[in-house]
């Protein structure tokens, strides 16, 4: 059996107050520095204009594992950040951490813009707790981790920002804490800067508690191994099942409205329709996998004398582009009937992933393909099936067996 | 190995004991970053400029040459000072940047480092730490020129100018503990250093920066009791070699900066976290 590593994090019932005044803030501010000196034992209730930015949060966190914190914006993640890392107090509830905190919240934290790099090495190492000893003896290291020797005795006012954050991290990748969080800090820079951000983490995770919030699902679901949704403060996912808590955050989005990117005014979507659909859940039309795919589309003609070319997009979740329904040829059957282009696209047997997709329309004509008519997220639909998958596609597949007969 | 374990909710510990202890463990700890910081704060100050160290004492000193100026001329007349008037104005404006620096100091620090402060978790007391380095590293070029003008008005060295190091370090603390204690209130709100400012122009005319304290009147009591009279006084007399008339209130007050001082530095410490939240 598997040794349960010791918990290094343990919330208990957390909450936080802001209030949405400043004027008022500040005033409870200095109230509150009065009662902080008896002690502030009492309990805390709202005062006027104020809410709950974290609300009763609870968990725990072993050594090597990673929690994504995940939700909308303002849901509270910063906040209760930052009472993890002890820059605020809870108003209610209980941190208990051990062992060493490391937050890469901020890169290149205590940079002065018009020292040099090799002093803001100096600089931001101290910020994060180094002593001058230690950052002598990784100082070659961190230059070369941050891949910026050539312009090192450089200000850093003039390094672009991508070199500025690899100077920071390269500086915070050297902490060995035994808790670690991270705040979307490895979104900016460009892809190799991000693998290597995603490298390092994978090589202190097996030693360190992780907490990770990101705005970023594919770096969550490769990332973490559980999941905490907040929504307005309170956590309304919180487990082992990443997928289910990435489509839940993603269903709280409800982007049903379609939006029109371009129009000519020579062709005009009146309707759009999945057929077949084996039900809906808060007017989404739901399929399951390799059900029929089949779409009713109404046009109105306005001025068209041929029929145009028509190009629909399944879009994901995240907005990837997932896949192109063929389009139709030019000997195509369908007709303008009644200044009306009327059809059914059909495609016979759906194999995208359970979740959430949208549909993106686009009408062309002629052999420029001259754009007519451009509408993003003209129909969302949902795939139903039993296992959360990451990728967009879960092809059908048979496993044949060879029976020993391979050399004839 | 016993992993060193932190508590966050919403109590504060406010045992006197245990604060100090974690106090200045955190100092003690973060003597690296205070230096750091400070060394930070004094090249990039001093690489961007070309008068550099100059405009630490260019303004003490155009508020004295402007005294020395009314004098000479006659527009006012000054008691008699027992000194030169150029070094009496001289050191008095000195030794009053010097103090009224010092208060500014920590606000100043814990503003600057605002962004640091809703960031990143490190002993907030470094901040300090690193403002009186700085305060020493200014008041140390002031002390120079000081001295550079006692020998040039023939006053001639005394053996009591050896003690003026500690006078100083007494008045920096003297004015970092004032300072301290406004701290917290002032970076919720502005107003706290617009009155500063204000007051401490006012106070200075209280004060015998720049004309010494008259034989009798209602000034005289005023300037008897005004805490910054001995400060400034005991440390002029130490530089012109005279004997310190205001000792025993110097030494009173000083013997109550000290654990002043410890408690404004707890008070700011259990006070951060409120200010972090308020107004980082």
């Amino acid at each position: 059996m598997k040794e349960e590593k010791e918990v290094l994090v343990k919330v208990e019932g957390l909450s936080k107050k802001f209030c949405k005044d400043l004027k008022l803030s500040l005033w409870y501010g200095l109230k509150d520095l009065f009662s902080n000196f008896r002690g502030n034992t009492s309990e805390r209730l709202l005062r006027e204009k104020e809410f709950w930015a974290v609300k009763d949060v609870s968990f725990e966190l072993r050594r090597g594992e990673c929690l994504g914190l995940i939700g909308h914006n303002g849901a509270g993640k910063s906040t209760l950040l930052k009472i993890l890392n002890g820059l605020i107090k809870p108003d209610a509830g209980k941190v208990t951490i051990k062992g060493k905190v490391g937050a890469l919240i901020e890169l290149g934290a205590g940079f002065n813009p018009i020292l040099t790099g090799r002093e803001n090495i100096y600089n931001n190492g101290a910020v994060l707790g180094f002593s001058r000893q230690e950052i002598n003896k990784k100082l070659e290291e961190i230059i070369d981790f941050a891949e910026i020797r050539e312009f090192i005795d450089m200000p850093v006012q003039n390094y672009s920002s991508g070199m500025k954050v690899r100077l920071g991290f390269a500086v915070a990748a050297q902490m060995e804490p035994d808790v670690l969080i991270i705040d979307e800090v490895l979104a900016v820079g460009d892809l190799g800067f991000a693998l290597k951000c995603i490298k390092t983490i994978d090589r202190i995770l097996p030693n360190t508690a992780i907490l990770f919030v990101s705005h970023s699902m594919p770096m969550v679901s490769r990332i973490c191994n559980q999941i905490l949704l907040l929504n307005q403060g309170e956590a309304i996912f919180q487990g082992t099942n990443v997928s289910k808590a990435i489509d839940l955050y993603y269903s709280s989005f409800s982007s049903d409205n379609s939006n029109v990117l371009f129009d000519d005014e020579s062709i005009q979507l009146e309707k759009v329709e999945l057929l077949n659909v084996e039900g809906y859940e808060r007017n989404i039309p739901q399929l399951k996998w390799r059900d029929e795919f089949k779409i009713h589309f109404i046009f109105k003609n306005i001025n068209l004398n041929e029929i145009p070319k028509f190009s629909i997009f399944i879009f994901d979740k995240e907005q990837r582009p997932v896949a192109l329904l063929e389009e139709n040829q030019e000997n195509t059957q369908i007709e303008i009937r009644n200044n009306r282009i009327e059809f059914i696209l059909k495609h016979k047997e759906i194999q995208l992933s359970k979740g959430f997709y949208y549909l993106n329309l686009y009408v062309s004509q002629g052999r420029i393909e001259a754009p007519l008519l451009r509408i993003n997220n003209v129909l969302v639909f949902q795939i139903l099936h039993e296992t959360d998958l990451w990728p967009s596609f879960l092809l059908n597949s048979e496993y044949e067996s060879i029976n020993g007969e391979i050399n004839k | 190995m016993a992993l060193e374990t932190r508590i966050y909710q919403k109590e504060s510990n406010v045992r006197p004991g245990k604060l100090f202890k974690e106090s200045f463990r955190d100092i003690y700890n973060s003597r690296f970053l205070a230096r750091q910081l400070a060394e930070r704060d004094i090249k990039a100050q001093y690489r961007q400029s070309y008068l550099g160290i100059i405009w630490a004492f260019l303004t003490p000193l155009a508020t004295a040459a402007v005294w020395v100026f009314l004098n000479l001329s006659g527009t006012i007349k000054i008691t008699e000072t027992g000194i030169p008037y150029p070094v009496y104005a001289f050191t008095g404006t000195l030794l009053w940047s010097i103090i009224t620096e010092a208060i500014n100091s920590p606000s100043g620090s814990t503003k600057s480092a605002r962004g640091l402060l809703s960031k990143i978790n490190f002993p907030k007391e470094a901040l300090i730490v690193s403002g009186i380095y700085k305060l020493l590293f200014n008041s140390s070029i002031k002390i120079l020129l000081l001295v550079a003008f006692v020998f040039l008005f023939g006053i001639g060295f005394h053996w009591s100018l050896l003690l003026l190091p500690i006078v100083i370090l007494g008045a920096v603390l003297f004015g970092v503990t004032i300072g301290l204690f406004l701290t917290p209130i002032g970076m919720l709100y502005n107003d706290v250093s617009k009155i500063i400012g204000m007051g401490f122009s006012f106070l200075m005319y209280i004060t015998p920066v720049v004309y010494s304290v008259p034989e009798q009147g209602i000034m005289r009591t005023i300037m008897e009791i005004n805490p910054f009279t001995p400060i400034i006084l005991t440390s002029r007399d130490l530089i012109t070699g005279a004997s310190p008339e205001y000792l025993t209130y110097y030494l009173i007050i000083l013997a109550l900066t000290v654990p002043l001082f410890v408690v404004a530095l707890l008070s700011y410490r259990i006070s951060i976290p409120i200010i972090v939240e308020r107004s980082a």
